[in-house]
């Protein structure tokens, strides 16, 4: 088996299920569990005890670590062009650098803001009501802010290679 | 003004109009 093949082909394969895994999972949180938690609160008596205690805890540790290996996959994909992707060194490199850039806001914003802010909304680590509530506005705002980030990202994800990237910026 | 990554149209828009902005950064930056 040869360094290409692993670097190429396993690297981007293994990138692509890590990523739809933890876009998938964000878009679960965004358009089903958020609203479906509010619904659940209004009842009476609340039913998303189920959610918040078996699977939302599940779902976050897929979704954490999928994030890990969605980039450190990119990055071997990239190799040793990632300077020339990351600082616009290459004209080819400037589409996948901004693809780059903005997974790597998005893995920041789900381990430094989404996944400690959760961990006081579960009940992993103790928190008062006042923090819970700050962690609960903190947390939802990472996590929008993730989803208005996945559409560019997935765009130049898509449009950096060869005949994409030529269709698209003619370059 | 009311932020628009509180409902999930708002925040459909917000990447989209990102993406846009984000299309023509690139085409300048490759000079195409």
């Amino acid at each position: 088996m040869s360094m290409d093949f692993l670097q190429y082909g396993i690297g981007r394969w293994v990138h692509i299920m890590a990523g739809v895994m933890w876009v998938g999972l964000l878009y679960y949180f965004n358009f089903v569990q958020v609203d479906a938690l509010k619904k659940a609160a209004a009842d009476t008596p609340p039913t998303g005890a189920g959610i918040t205690k078996h699977v939302a805890p599940r779902a976050l540790l897929f979704f954490r670590w999928s994030a890990v290996v969605t980039v450190l996959m990119g990055a071997m994909i990239l190799g040793d062009k990632i300077d020339d992707a990351l600082f616009f060194k290459e004209r080819a490199y400037v589409p996948i650098g901004i693809g780059a850039w903005l997974g790597i806001i998005m893995l920041f914003n789900v381990w430094a803001l989404i996944w400690p802010n959760q961990k006081k909304i579960l009940g992993i680590v103790p928190a008062t009501d006042e923090v819970k509530n700050k962690a609960r506005r903190v947390a939802f705002l990472a996590s929008r802010t993730n989803v208005a980030l996945s559409m560019p990202m997935l765009f130049f994800m898509v449009a950096s290679g060869g005949i994409f990237r030529r269709a698209i910026f003619g370059a | 003004m009311k932020n628009p990554l509180d409902s999930l149209w708002g925040t459909v828009i917000t990447g989209l109009v990102l993406t846009v902005i984000l299309y023509y950064l690139a085409r300048s930056m490759m000079g195409a």
